[in-house]
């Protein structure tokens, strides 16, 4: 292969002449899935040791963050985790709000809850379907991401995008659900068990493919806590801790949902763990849509807050107030307090955390985003060292390491 | 355990029957088989174009009143609002005589969008406060050089034929519903 450049180094050890060979994997390989690098020291097909290189694609989002009010951040924060954009912009809704103080609606928490599950649904089926095609069953990846197609189509239809959404907005969401885009919910809802299912039985007692991945890249429980790992690859190592749980945000303390767990953190462990929080998520969003069915309130999608969100195109057109609230907003001249917060979010792929500090200024004074595939990658080559190279394919896909996530 | 909520949903233990490959193999490939007979999700896209939904964020527009008068008042709101700051413009007078082109007394004499650095989050047409610059469920058409990825107003503001003017009723509807 073009990318995989060998150098060979001999090396005598007990007395015999053996020779390494040095690997580039990646950058660019279409195995990894992403810019990752590691060059990896080579006995034969087993991985002596490995050393990643990160920052392929980093766009310095912390600082750019510096320079930009805090609604312009929100498109920042799609491009991280581009597998479930969604959950990246309602984390960084929340943080802004924690530090002003503001109050969502109940309805605002229900409706964000929808759109988050399934935002998390479209990461399972991504990295799920990609661990199927990394050990070589291309075919229930065809048929999940038929699906994950209509969940980008209800991302369409209430913010406008697919992929990068900039959906929702700092004081609730931009606009309501409309009519179609409830069908569409409702319409993914009643045909995507059938296809979860289907993937199921294509997978998941599959002797090939239990074979594959079953003492794959395993990881201890207290490897992963010591390397902080957070979200489904902890939980595959046995550790149930899930933000949503531990520290509730978004009303997800009114929600009935188990914490699925694996036993050794391999790689079976961690699809498995995926694959049945697709479950609990389809069940988080049924209680949403029954709490949002039982709330009075049926229009509210924002809160009343009108020094921060902005105001209804009308009043902006026809009233002084609103344009006077609505050019101090667009131009950041809002009065943020002072002070700091985190906030945490389960993400995708594990606890997303967004640090902020604000001096009072129309931009954040520093934004720490914590980022669970940066973690990851920390303990990959710890992973992969003693195990095939294929297995080092695999092990990567199954921590679901999201390139854009990573080097941020 | 840190919750009384876990579930360990692993089990590694195959059955006999499982310990068998045919079985697995037989049953994957009855599922596969049985997609033959389904519907076609694929569309052949360029017959075949998808509905796109009424709010896409698309190719810009700059709007134009019923008389046919430009809407851009050149405020640079967009400008400021826009996170990638793709959007540059010149402010001009208007001039007597050409009150039928403009519809206030201030207009943009150039305004150009880079579609190369413009990332579609449509927060420009959120802080337009003249219903001039709206996003499209157009797509941006492909080029081979980058200077033709920089829309003038020739490529941005539409048609003054009533035939040819821009629909935007659907995406309209969806703000006033937001605005209510």
């Amino acid at each position: 292969m073009a990318t995989e450049k060998i150098r060979k180094n001999t090396v005598v050890e007990e007395g015999v002449e053996k020779q390494y060979t040095t690997l580039n994997l990646g950058p660019t390989h279409p195995a990894t899935h992403g810019i990752f690098q590691n060059i990896l020291k080579m006995d034969g097909e087993i991985i002596i040791s490995a050393e990643p290189t990160i920052g392929y694609i980093h766009r310095a989002f912390e600082k750019l963050a510096e320079r930009r009010p805090f609604y312009q951040i929100t498109p920042i924060t799609d491009r991280m985790n581009y597998c479930s954009s969604p959950i990246n912009n309602m984390g960084w809704h929340m943080t802004v709000e924690k530090l002003l103080g503001l109050e969502m609606p109940k309805r605002v928490d229900y409706m964000r809850v929808i759109i988050m599950e399934l935002a998390r649904i479209s990461d399972h089926i991504v990295c799920n379907s990609v661990i199927g095609v990394d050990s070589g069953a291309l075919t229930g990846f065809v048929y999940m991401f038929q699906e994950r197609e209509k969940i980008y189509e209800i991302y369409e239809e209430i913010c406008g995008a697919r992929l990068t959404t900039n959906i929702g907005r700092i004081g609730g969401f931009e606009r309501d659900f409309n009519e179609k885009a409830w069908a569409k919910i409702h319409k993914f809802l009643k045909e995507f068990p059938d296809v979860l299912k289907e993937f199921e039985n294509l997978l998941v007692r599959n002797r090939i493919f239990m074979d594959r991945t079953i003492d794959c890249g395993p990881i201890t429980a207290e490897d992963a806590l010591s390397y902080s790992f957070t979200g489904p690859n902890l939980r595959a190592a046995g550790v149930d801790y899930d933000v949503r749980v531990m520290n509730p945000y978004s009303s997800y303390e009114e929600f009935d949902f188990m914490i699925p767990v694996g036993t050794q953190g391999d790689t079976y462990d961690r699809f498995m763990v995926r694959q049945q929080e697709m479950w609990e998520s389809l069940s988080i969003i049924h209680q949403a849509i029954d709490k949002l069915n039982k709330l009075e309130d049926k229009t509210t999608f924002h809160a009343d807050v009108p020094e921060f969100y902005l105001p209804p195109k009308d009043e902006v057109y026809n009233t002084m107030e609103g344009l006077i609230w609505h050019f101090k907003i667009i131009m950041g001249e809002t009065d943020i307090p002072k002070g700091e917060v985190y906030h945490c979010v389960e993400g995708g792929n594990g606890e997303l955390g967004f640090y902020l500090v604000s001096d009072g200024g129309r931009t954040p004074y520093r934004l720490h985003l914590r980022r669970p595939c940066f973690i990851y990658y920390q303990a990959y080559p710890e992973m992969i060292k003693g195990s095939f190279l294929s297995d080092a394919i695999l092990t990567m896909s199954s921590m679901n390491v999201i390139a854009g996530e990573l080097d941020a | 355990m840190l919750t009384n909520r876990s579930k360990v949903v692993v089990d590694k233990q195959m059955s006999f029957v499982e310990k068998l490959y045919l079985p697995a193999i037989i049953g994957g490939l009855f599922i596969t088989f049985k997609h033959f007979f389904r519907k076609k999700t694929t569309i052949k896209y360029p017959e075949v174009k998808r509905e796109l939904s009424s709010v896409y964020r698309g190719q810009h527009v700059l709007k134009r009143d019923e008389q046919g008068r430009e809407n851009c008042t050149a405020c640079g709101l967009c400008a400021v609002a826009c996170p990638a700051e793709a959007i540059t413009m010149t402010a001009a007078e208007r001039k007597p005589g050409e009150e039928k082109l403009y519809r206030e007394e201030k207009y943009a004499s150039v305004y150009e969008i880079n579609m190369l650095r413009c990332i579609f989050c449509g927060l420009c047409e959120e802080a337009c406060p003249k219903e001039a610059i709206f996003l499209t469920d157009r797509i941006v058409a492909s080029d081979f050089e980058r200077g033709g990825f920089i829309y003038g107003k020739d490529k941005l503001v539409e048609p003054v034929d009533n035939d040819k003017r821009i629909d935007l009723s659907g995406r309209l509807q969806a703000h006033r519903k937001l605005n209510s």
